[in-house]
Parts: structure tokens; C-alpha cells; sequence
């Protein structure tokens, strides 16, 4: 399905998002998930599912002042 | 000196001096200077993962969040929504309730948007967080954001970057005369007299980036800000002499041989 990753249309196979988190690698990150404006938090991973043209921000901590 | 604890919220640290992680050369180059600071709070900024390219390393590999208290901030916001959906996203992403935050005007002077920086602070405290909230020196603006709930008011010393020091080192007084929360400088120190006389002037800390990871030797400059810091808040505390229009001489004006 397509879904809007980090502002870019992308094709996934995931069906949730903790499957989403696998295909990246992400795993090991400490990262957070915002899914059509609301925050997912981890525990809700396994259970939330991805809709076509769901809008996935996936960010992560780097350097900032 | 032992127990002068910068308390701020429900935290406490022995160190006065905040570090950002920005514009360093290299991961490593942030850890070393960071550990040569002896600075125990640091900000990060949260921004999306490059799917493209991961890379194999993450600052967090190198500022461990077990050691440092992680300051996430919300450089980069221009209004209190973007603001808010970034620190509930920092929140998730490593259960921090301590926060930066900073919502700014324009990009050329990266000035405080106020009205919306004020927006954004009474959504989120009402959500629980702890907010060290970046401002301009106007005392009337810090003190609005201390009835907020702000835990912090963070008045910029000069733009965020420029190295220029205090702006206005009178109105830096007069908000921490006034407050009754921890008021930090943010932004504008350049060198390490600047951190001295922030902490002289009553600041409980300071927040200090560019001026480090600027420097020629990034180590260097990051033990002359501890060693300004804790200088200054000394003179600070020991309370300084009287200024004087003309002289008052040091030894005694007695016993001269000739009289």
C-alpha cells in the first residue's frame, strides 16, 4: 500500500506499524511515531494498522542547540 | 560551594552550564566537548529519520541518556502547532518531560515568536511537561510565562549563533530580579567573559551551543565555560564590591613615614 512517509509517498508492505519499524531497521532507534497527527506510542505499535495514505512522521534525536 | 543545587522543576544538577549538540564537526567531537564541559542537561533537536540514509550511528549512541539529562527542543518552529506535535513526539520517543521550548519569528533573526512561544507553553503545561521556554530579554514576556507554568524562562543574551554576548545585560537583572523560577540565558554568549557575566548578573545557568562547538579547540572552550560559569556564579554569590566615581585606595592612609 502507499502510505505518506516522512512527507514522501512510499510503497510498504507493513500492515502495522511495528512490522513498518522492522522493514527500516529501525528497531534498535529511539525514534517516535506520529500517524495523522497523533502520536502512536510503542505499546500501541503492534496493534495499529496502516491504512492506505495514512500520514507517517518517524523522527528520531540529532545534534541542536 | 558543594551544595549550590540549580534546581529547575523536579530536577536538580550541580552543573549551571546547559550544553547544545548543534554544529559539531562529529559525533565524537560533541561527547568529548560535552564531557569536557562537566555539563550534566543537553539539548537535541527532533527531526525526521532519513529512510534513505539511516547511517550507522545516532548522536544518542554517543550522549548517553542514562548519564545526561536530554533537553529536546523545538528549534526549527515557527508556530505553536508544529511546536507541540514536536515535544509530544520527543516525549514518546524517550519519555522526556523536560523540554526546550523555543517557537521563533523568522529565519534571518531567529528572534522568539512570542505569541505563539506563549500559545504553545499553555497547551503543554497543561499536558504535564516542564518547559524551559526560550524568550526575548522583556521581563513583562518572562514573567507571563512563569505564571504559565513554565518552569524555566530562557531570555537570549543576543540571536541565537551570533557570539555578541549580553544585548542587554540590565533587562537580564531585572527578569531575574522578578522571577521566581530559574531564568537561564540562551543564546548570544560568545566567549567565556559573556558566561561569567551572565551568571554575575544573577542568571541560575546558562545554555550555551555555538560558542563551543565553534571554537578552534572545542574542548578548550567547553572547560573555560564550566570554569566561567562557576566564576561567575561565585561573584555572584559573594556579592560584589560597590562602583565607585573615583578612587578608594587599598592600603591605609595613615602611619605615611613622612608624617
Amino acid at each position: 500500500m502507499h502510505i505518506l512517509l516522512n512527507g514522501e509517498t512510499t510503497i510498504t508492505t507493513a500492515e502495522t506499524l511495528s512490522q513498518l519499524v522492522i522493514e527500516l531497521s529501525l528497531e534498535k532507534r529511539m525514534i517516535a511515531i506520529e500517524r495523522n497527527l497523533e502520536v502512536v506510542p510503542k505499546s500501541q505499535y503492534d496493534n495499529t494498522r496502516l491504512c492506505e495514505n495514512d500520514r507517517i512522521e518517524l523522527v528520531h534525536m540529532i545534534g541542536g542547540g | 560551594m558543594t551544595d549550590d543545587i540549580f534546581k529547575v522543576g523536579t530536577y536538580e544538577f550541580k552543573s549551571r552550564l546547559i550544553v547544545g549538540s548543534g554544529k559539531y564537526k562529529s559525533f565524537q567531537a560533541t561527547k568529548d566537548a560535552t564531557e569536557a564541559s562537566e555539563a550534566e542537561m543537553i539539548t537535541v533537536a527532533v527531526r525526521r529519520v532519513n529512510i534513505t540514509d539511516m547511517g550507522k550511528e545516532s548522536l544518542l549512541d554517543y550522549i548517553d541518556p542514562k548519564q545526561y539529562t536530554i533537553l529536546p527542543n523545538t528549534a526549527g518552529c515557527f508556530n505553536a502547532e508544529d511546536a507541540v506535535r514536536t515535544l509530544r513526539l520527543a516525549r514518546e520517543a524517550g519519555g522526556w518531560d523536560l523540554v526546550k521550548l523555543e517557537v521563533l519569528g523568522d529565519t534571518e533573526t531567529l528572534y522568539p515568536n512570542v505569541v505563539e512561544t506563549i500559545k504553545a507553553a499553555e497547551i503543554l503545561v497543561k499536558e504535564g511537561f516542564q518547559i524551559m521556554v526560550y524568550t526575548n530579554d522583556d521581563p513583562i514576556v518572562a514573567r507571563r510565562l512563569e505564571e504559565i507554568g513554565c518552569v524555566a524562562v530562557m531570555p537570549l543574551g543576543n540571536p541565537i549563533g551570533s557570539g555578541r554576548g549580553l544585548a542587554n545585560p540590565f533587562n537580564i537583572r531585572v527578569i531575574k530580579q522578578r522571577a521566581n523560577v530559574p531564568i537561564v540565558v540562551d543564546a548570544g554568549i560568545g566567549t567565556a567573559s559573556d558566561a561569567a557575566k551572565s551568571m554575575e548578573l544573577g542568571a541560575d545557568a546558562a545554555l550555551i551551543n555555538t560558542a563551543i562547538a565553534e571554537a578552534k579547540n572545542e574542548c578548550l572552550m567547553a572547560k573555560a565555560m564550566r570554569d566561567a560559569i562557576r566564576a561567575g556564579r561565585q561573584a555572584y554569590l559573594a556579592g560584589r564590591m560597590p562602583k565607585r566615581a573615583f578612587a578608594s585606595a587599598s592600603s591605609p592612609t595613615e602611619g605615611y613615614i613622612w608624617d
